[in-house]
């Protein structure tokens, strides 16, 4: 799922600052399951932010509600004729979300109050480990099922570096190397031929912004609003 | 000859060859690079120049490099894959050997967390196996990584590292392969402090016939205090100091820590000397180069061949 923390609270202040009517926009799925801008955070900020502002002489009027999904036209719709009644949305999905969200509503500001930190595991409640860059090229088949573009701090592609400590990475002791994993792992399956060969320079697909149309579908002349 | 540099006439004529470093300043004073360079002249065959080294901004590697030939001296040009995509690093390859660079280092380069910029975006575009195949093709067959022709091959000997160290120990010698199945000609190992351990892969190494396909200079950094083999052994990932080395420090008499980390190092060179399938020693003497003429005529070293 896609991860996100929210952002400290001094900062939404001050991206608010100057707004008197607000509406706290929350998602309900990938960041309500990791904690960080779902109903019940979408509640706590908004009581926050009424607190903060009356605390410092400047009341603001603060709306909230949690949308199932922000990446999702048929959810946004939701708020269509509510939006007019506040002058700026803060919105606690991912940047996706966020973006579509700012898309739809092009007159009002919207601001965000999470950062989006990837594609992560849920290890347990609270605790998200990310796996995946999204790089377009999965070499998971090759590499034991461990990604050298996430794991391995250097990004290689024919690790190890020279930097492995002891089974961990050169940056800190916490954090495993992922080729000395990615070794024991194709060594146990007797598969370490897999990385016998030089890999070639990856063809970045993730330097422009990509569209994804499966088989079948095609792009509609115009999206339907 | 693949490149002419004095670094490759040596190799190939037979003799053991025996190449410094030289980290640049940090700053833009040309005199930093002249001062160490006079301390090396004529006491190595190649000197390294380090880029960027430990992930800390200092004058650029070719820059210094220049410098260097200035002064009479052979650079051996390092190039991290941390600092320049594949772009770049083809741009300074042609600019390098326009400019009489003839020696190049292919590293992956320390991880931005070391360095002053630790916010730093690492590149890594292409990693240092990849870097050491590009540059092979640009040299033996005149293409860009791309494919497309380039209009007067570099001629470049290419060097890269290799650490028999770090873990997984049994999977370094297929590293090491990987490398010169990338086409690389030489090699400069980490800091070699366990010779067991050495002895080990280098056998590995001979039985597999790498020591045929390439030159291995073992990597030699004498210990300067008790304190600096501490740090190397606790600080340094991927550096194996064994306990001995700390007791014979701890040995030294008071003011001698650092003539007997000289003499540990004139132990291994004399070994090395005699080592099948090592072809030279490369004399990392960090912020020590003014140490370098002492250590060259002490480990017999001198004089230089003239090839």
């Amino acid at each position: 799922m896609i991860v996100a923390k929210r952002k400290p609270f001094d900062e939404i202040m001050q991206l608010i600052k100057g707004h008197k009517k607000v509406l706290v926009v929350g998602c309900g799925t990938c960041v309500a399951v990791c904690l960080a801008g779902g109903e019940k955070e979408v509640a706590v900020l908004s009581t926050e932010l009424d607190m903060g502002r009356k605390l410092a002489n400047n009341p603001v009027e603060v709306g909230s509600i949690t949308l199932e999904r922000q990446c999702d036209r048929e959810y946004l719709a939701q708020l269509d004729g509510k939006v007019k009644d506040y002058d700026a949305l803060i919105s606690m999905a991912c940047g996706v979300g966020i973006q579509f969200l700012a898309e739809r509503f092009p007159d009002t500001p919207v601001l965000p109050a999470v950062d989006t930190c990837g594609l992560a595991v849920n290890q347990d409640v609270g605790w998200y480990e990310e796996r995946c860059r999204s790089c377009g090229r999965c070499v998971l088949g090759l590499t034991g099922g461990i990604c050298p573009v996430t794991m391995c701090a250097k990004g290689l592609y024919n690790g190890p570096c020279g930097g492995t400590n002891q089974g961990s990475c050169e940056i800190s002791a916490d954090q495993p190397c992922a080729w000395n994993a990615i070794y024991d792992r194709l060594k146990a399956q007797g598969r370490l031929d897999c990385i016998l060969e030089l890999q070639p320079p990856q063809e970045w697909k993730d330097t422009t912004p990509r569209t994804l149309i499966q088989p079948g579908y095609t792009k509609p002349e115009k999206a339907k609003a | 000859m693949k490149s002419g540099s004095n670094l490759e006439k040596v190799l190939t004529a037979g003799h053991f060859a025996f190449t410094g470093e030289l980290g640049p300043p940090r700053g833009a004073h040309a005199e930093e690079v002249r001062k160490k360079a006079a301390f090396l002249k004529g006491q190595v065959d190649s000197v390294n120049i380090t880029d960027n080294q430990t992930a800390m901004v200092r004058m650029a590697s070719w820059a210094a490099s220049l410098l260097l030939i200035e002064e009479g001296l052979e650079p051996n040009y390092q190039m991290v894959c941390r600092d320049r995509n594949r772009l770049a690093m083809q741009a300074d390859i042609l600019g390098a050997s326009a400019l009489g660079i003839r020696n190049m280092l292919c590293l992956s380069g320390d991880h931005c967390q070391f360095g002053d910029h630790p916010a730093a975006k690492g590149v890594f575009d292409i990693d240092s196996m990849q870097l050491i195949a590009t540059a092979k093709k640009m040299r033996d067959e005149g293409k860009f990584l791309s494919g497309a022709d380039l209009d007067g091959k570099p001629q470049i000997f290419i060097g890269a590292a290799s650490n028999p160290f770090a873990d997984p120990f049994e999977w370094r010698v297929h590293r090491l392969a990987k490398k010169i199945g990338a086409g690389v000609d030489f090699i400069q190992t980490q800091c070699i402090y366990n010779m067991e351990k050495f002895r080990e892969f280098i056998r590995q190494a001979n039985d597999m016939g790498l020591t045929e396909k390439a030159y291995i200079l073992a990597g030699v950094t004498p210990m300067k205090s008790l304190g600096m083999a501490k740090y190397m052994k606790g600080k340094v990932p991927g550096m194996d100091v064994p306990d001995e080395i700390i007791k014979r420090l701890q040995g030294a008499a008071k003011g001698q820590q650092a003539e007997e980390g000289i003499k540990i190092a004139l132990e291994q060179i004399a070994e090395f000397k005699e080592m099948k399938g090592v072809a030279g020693v490369h004399l990392m003497a960090i912020e020590w180069e003014h140490r370098v003429p002492e250590i060259a005529e002490r480990a017999g070293m001198l004089p230089r061949p003239q090839v």
